[in-house]
């Protein structure tokens, strides 16, 4: 028995899952970068510790 | 239920690919977004982290995009009966308008929060505003209301650079509310001009544009007088902080080519254009395209140059 080839459409499914899935990846790596640089920057400071230097 | 019944109820032909969602965005439109808002980024006078600037303008042009997406939900009447575009995704069938405006809604809602946190609440709410300015009051309400739509309706398309700005600085002046007043005075020649090639298009779906309430010799009008009004702020721009040597030549050369381009239209009457075929029109529209393109190079260019003790005056 041979499979039947694949059709268009499924085709285009595929297509738009992928879209979305990568978009999702590549939004998840970008909110990582976004968050190292914030985190490593010079002027970043935990809560805790800006709380206590307003005191 | 059958494995035929299934297919049939499940598949349709006209189904839309990724393709057709981002279409929804309107790529050209945002292309534009996203060069004057890094120009407005990259011409402020502080240092931002690539990352953080990167983050900026995709944030800025996917609020453009989500804007777009809800602008083609709105306009899709519209859409269906103008040639130019009919073949958008909503009225050629393939995207139902409660996924466009779901798509445009959520984007939006991402796009401004994303931005807010990226660089500052300022700019997060610069891009609320500017979404809010093109769905509402420019879609929404003026389009159909009013001759004057493009004018006022460009103010949404002029805001990325001052957005761009806010994002990079945190705070305002008056720099890049000069690109904003170049992008707000050259929209109206530049729709204008499609305006009097596409005349039949606006008349079908029955939008006011000047063309079709004042006339086409009104419009003719109105292209000049803008032209004028805007190559003299265009001109003097080169005299403030984002100005420049460069930006002087280039807003020379443009505004005496567009200039002559918006007399031309202006002498022609409706007989001459018919004849060639709205040759004057098409190629000042041409024209006004690498017009905002040159003037925003060269403020990119003079802000560059700057570091290494060149640019500006």
């Amino acid at each position: 028995m041979s499979f039947k080839p694949q059709h268009e459409l499924h085709q285009r499914r595929f297509g738009r899952n992928m879209g979305v899935g990568l978009s999702l990846a590549a939004f998840v790596v970008l909110v990582l970068a976004m968050t190292i640089v914030k985190v490593t920057s010079g002027d970043f400071k935990f809560p805790q510790a800006q709380a206590a230097e307003q005191n | 239920m059958t494995d035929a019944s299934i297919q049939a109820s499940t598949l349709r032909e006209d189904e839309a690919s990724f393709g057709d969602y981002f279409a929804l965005l309107k790529p050209r439109v945002m292309s534009l977004v996203v060069f004057t808002a890094l120009v407005g980024l990259l011409a402020a006078p502080v240092t931002v982290h690539p990352v953080i600037g990167f983050c900026a303008i995709l944030f800025i042009a996917i609020g453009g995009g989500a804007s777009g997406a809800l602008n083609m939900w709105w306009d899709a009447d519209i859409d269906m009966v103008m040639k130019r575009t009919k073949g958008r995704p909503i009225p050629a069938g393939k995207v139902e308008p409660g996924e466009a405006m779901s798509l445009g809604l959520a984007l939006s809602g991402m796009s401004v929060i994303m931005l807010a946190l990226a660089t500052n609440v300022m700019a997060g709410a610069f891009l609320a505003f500017t979404i809010f300015f093109y769905v509402v009051v420019y879609t929404m309400w003026l389009k159909r209301a009013t001759p004057q739509n493009i004018v006022i309706g460009g103010a949404a398309g002029a805001f990325p650079p001052v957005i761009g700005w806010i994002a990079a600085t945190g705070t305002m002046s008056v720099e890049p509310w000069l690109m904003f007043a170049l992008t707000f005075m050259w929209t109206p020649p530049h729709f204008w001009a499609l305006a009097l090639f596409m005349r039949n298009d606006y008349d079908d779906a029955g939008v006011p544009m000047l063309t079709v309430t004042h006339g086409r010799r009104a419009t003719r009008v109105h292209i000049l007088v803008y032209t004028i009004l805007l190559a003299l702020l265009a001109v003097g721009t080169a005299f403030s902080g984002i100005g420049g040597p460069i930006y002087l030549a280039v807003a020379v050369v443009m505004n005496a080519l567009f200039l002559l381009g918006a007399l031309k239209i202006w002498r022609r009457d409706e007989e001459d254009s018919e004849q060639d075929n709205f040759k004057a029109e098409r190629s000042f529209f041409k024209l006004s395209l690498l017009y905002l393109f040159l003037h925003f190079g060269a403020i990119l260019t003079e802000a560059l140059l700057k570091p290494f003790g060149l640019g500006g005056w």
